[in-house]
């Protein structure tokens, strides 16, 4: 388990825990929460914002913000 | 009798809300692909049947009622006020059959204030294709309300939604969460503090300010004690409820929802791959950048040219139509000269916007918030900037707006007080006649020294802008965190007639926003310089006829020379001689000031003033030109020499002159506040700039 900024490209994960005092609520109503598939799509330069698919939703967000959220890579099959 | 219901259109970002309403009422509106396109409320009215017409409100795109953005406290402002004429009868809840399960996210905390609700699930006509299947009747009884399927594209469904619609009444209001799951004891106590009411909706009161604060609000009778929990204890409590909410969700959704997933997002990794990639990325994005400003620049000048040519021969054509006498002149040269300056402008906004719009529709300007983000931020900007901040090279009233939808206050504010040093077209004719007084037409090494200026103050407006940005970001205190989360829409071919409509729209409300203060500044400006105090000014035919009466002058020159004489001594004309002592260390004259002065509504003015004031003929570019150069201190040398005009350029680079932007600024920040530091910053920054340039060069 590991925050979700060092996740690799490509990379499929399990949403483990997400520390609710720093994240913003609007995050967690588009699907960030725990028990749900993440998958990091691409980096902008100097790894910052990340542009993620949750659950179902494509979206950008910013480090400061993903260094919140625990994550289980899953194993590739 | 006529029966009229209030509807309110309620949704998350791009999932059909306005879509709906144009198949509702026929009246077209502006669709698009950029999460938070509506940016203001749309209404129209559809008759249902014989008896019932509804007015139907198209709101703003919302994740959720905790609002944590000005285009989504719209929404929350609007359904916790009874008592706004648009509170709605019924709401009318628009999710994305393929984003259902965010979407219905939205529609319990709607359904949990106790309006009627309805869901409709739109985008039907993609169920087919992307597998889904769902059990309508189940989901209405899960929901406890009545759900239509529709989709916009084929026309389907929008007469069920009418039916539903007359029978709102029949709607269930029974509230779907239970808010004592969340916190067994708060809830409690506060439903025993104000009993009769609901739960969800005091709730909703008390943490709206926990998110955002705006906008007056109803005062719930003493929820003091109800906040003095703290405000992360209160967010921990929204967050349960979040929580709350997806289980049920989900719950609902098992028993009601099939989808055979068979991922088809080819498209969008395929071009992900080039248009966010770390070096073409940028490079695409400066490449469209460049084909945007030739556009506004070049290929706008032709209808521009026509424009104005236009409007000055109207003017001249009702002077000779109309007797001659002060309503002609209110005419002519009042009116008719200020909507010439609002028109000119339309070319330029057109393109911009129609270049804006297809990036919009296509889902490309959210990957351009992506690249730029973390450039921008460095300076206290947002990646959502960008718009705003192109934008502001047409015109900074539309820039303005544009920053509603980026959810830090912080970077929202920086945005907007920094936009007004882009450089905007109205600039542009006021470089045109400086640069062409003043810079040499040579080339060095093929560049043009004239060419070279224009660029050069292009930059420097953009340059002011990034470092006055990144004072503003050391300056101000940020209430709270920042809450960057963009949505990356699928990519989709733009529809041209959805483009069309925004062009139409956005040019249509420039037009009105900033048509209203240049007209009424345009009449005012003709009266301060066609009125004057005193002798001198009603006596000016006797006193100049005779003066030049040994001189042999023809009629024109003499009337000239009268124009000149009660300009000098009208109302602005004196305002203008009052000012002469602070702008003479920059190298102007009292007739510049005049020129300065009557700008400050419009920068675009200028020329047409200093038209005036020489006393020639508006359109004739090169005889104001000619007149410009021949004008003399009093020393005999030239007036418009390289230090003043270099003083003058930098002057407009960066003073605040423009009434409308102002007005927006104070609309859109709720308070003077903002708009008198910009005012009075800008023109403390330009003064100081122009009066170095001028003693360092002279
Ligand atoms: N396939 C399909 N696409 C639709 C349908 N209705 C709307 N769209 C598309 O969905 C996109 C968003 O539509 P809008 O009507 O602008 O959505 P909105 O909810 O008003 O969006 P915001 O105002 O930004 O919140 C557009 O590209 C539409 O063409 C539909 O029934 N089927
Ligand atoms: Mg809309």
């Amino acid at each position: 388990m590991f925050p979700l900024d060092q996740l690799a490209i490509g990379q499929k994960a399990i949403i483990e825990s997400i520390e609710t005092d720093f994240l913003p609520l609007k995050l967690i109503e588009m699907g960030c929460l725990p028990g749900n598939e993440i998958s990091l799509l691409h980096l902008a330069p100097f790894r910052d914002p990340l542009y993620l698919k949750i659950d179902e939703a494509h979206l950008a967000i910013r480090k400061d913000v993903a260094r919140y959220i625990m994550v289980k890579p899953l194993m590739d099959d | 009798m006529i029966k009229n219901i209030n509807v309110a259109l309620i949704g998350n970002p791009n999932t059909g809300k306005t879509s709906v309403f144009n198949a509702l009422t026929g009246l077209n509106q502006k669709v698009g692909n950029y999460p938070g396109i509506t940016v203001e409320k749309k209404q129209g009215s559809c008759r249902l049947d014989r008896i019932t017409k509804a007015r139907i409100l198209d709101l703003p795109g919302t994740y959720s009622l905790n609002a944590s953005s000005m285009d989504e406290s719209v929404v929350v402002e609007l359904l916790l006020n009874k008592n706004d004429p648009d509170f709605p009868d019924v709401a009318v809840v628009v999710t994305d059959v393929e984003n259902l399960k965010r979407n219905l996210l939205l529609f319990t905390q709607i359904k949990d204030l106790e309006i009627p609700t309805v869901l409709v699930i739109n985008m039907s006509d993609q169920m087919q294709r992307k597998g889904i299947k769902i059990d309508i009747e189940k989901l209405e009884e899960k929901l406890i309300t009545s759900v239509v399927l529709v989709s916009t594209r084929q026309n389907s469904g929008v007469e069920k939604l009418k039916q539903i619609l007359i029978d709102y009444r029949s709607i269930s209001t029974l509230p779907i969460l239970d808010p004592t799951t969340i916190d067994q004891d708060y809830f409690e106590n506060l439903g025993k503090a104000f009993p009769n009411q609901s739960l969800y909706k005091l709730w909703l009161v008390i943490t709206q300010d926990v998110n955002f604060t705006k906008l007056e609000r109803q005062k719930v009778p003493d929820s003091t004690q109800f906040k003095t929990q703290s405000q992360s204890y209160l967010k921990k409590l929204q967050q349960r409820e979040t929580i709350k909410r997806y289980q049920s969700i989900n719950q609902i959704l098992k028993e009601t929802y099939r989808v055979n997933r068979e991922e088809a997002t080819d498209l969008r990794s395929k071009l992900d791959n080039l248009l966010i990639h770390k070096f073409w990325g940028y490079v695409i994005f400066f490449m469209i950048l460049l084909i945007i400003f030739q556009a506004i620049f070049d290929w706008s000048s032709v209808p521009m040219d026509f424009i104005d040519s236009s409007f000055a021969r109207m003017s001249e054509w009702i002077k000779t139509q109309m007797p001659a006498g002060i309503l002609t002149d209110l005419i002519a040269e009042g009116v008719v000269s200020g909507l010439g300056g609002i028109v000119i402008f339309i070319p330029q906004i057109a393109f911009l916007f129609l270049f804006i719009s297809i990036l919009e529709e296509t889902g490309y300007m959210s990957r351009v918030v992506f690249l730029m983000d973390r450039g921008l931020r460095k300076f206290g900007l947002s990646g959502k900037s960008v718009v705003p901040l192109i934008s502001g090279t047409a015109c900074a009233i539309p820039a303005v707006m544009a920053t509603r939808n980026i959810e830090n206050w912080k970077e929202r504010l920086i945005t907007i007080l920094v936009v007004p040093f882009t450089t905007c077209s109205a600039r542009l004719p006021v470089y045109m006649i400086l640069i062409s007084l003043v810079i040499p037409n040579d080339r060095l090494l093929g560049i043009n020294y004239q060419g070279l200026t224009l660029m050069g103050l292009y930059l420097i407006g953009f340059l002011m802008a990034i470092v006055s940005a990144s004072i503003l970001n050391r300056l101000l205190k940020s209430p709270n965190k920042s809450y960057f989360v963009v949505e990356m829409p699928n990519y989709k071919l733009p529809l041209l007639k959805n483009v069309a409509i925004t062009v139409w729209e956005k040019t249509r409300s420039f037009v009105v926003e900033a048509g209203k203060i240049i007209l009424a500044i345009s009449i005012l400006l003709w009266f301060m310089a066609s009125f004057g105090p005193g002798e001198k000014f009603s006596n000016a035919e006797q006193i100049i006829t005779q003066q030049y009466s040994n001189e042999a002058l023809n009629d024109l020159e003499l009337e000239n020379k009268i124009a000149s004489f009660k300009l000098e001594n009208s109302y602005i004309g004196i305002l203008g001689k009052t000012i002469e002592p602070i702008i003479l260390p920059l190298g102007y004259d009292w007739k510049i000031g005049i020129a300065l002065i009557s700008s400050f509504a419009a920068r675009e003015v200028f020329v047409g003033t200093l038209a005036t004031i020489y006393s020639v003929e508006r359109d004739a570019e090169e005889t104001i030109k000619t007149r410009m150069a021949g004008e003399t201190r009093s020393d005999g040398s030239r007036l418009f020499n390289l230090p003043t005009g270099i003083s003058l350029m930098l002057f407009y680079a960066f003073a605040m002159q423009c009434m409308s932007t102002l007005a927006i600024v104070k609309k859109e920040t709720n308070s003077w506040k903002w708009p008198g530091i910009q005012l009075f910053s800008m023109t403390i920054i330009a003064y100081l700039s122009a009066l170095m340039a001028y003693q360092i060069l002279k």
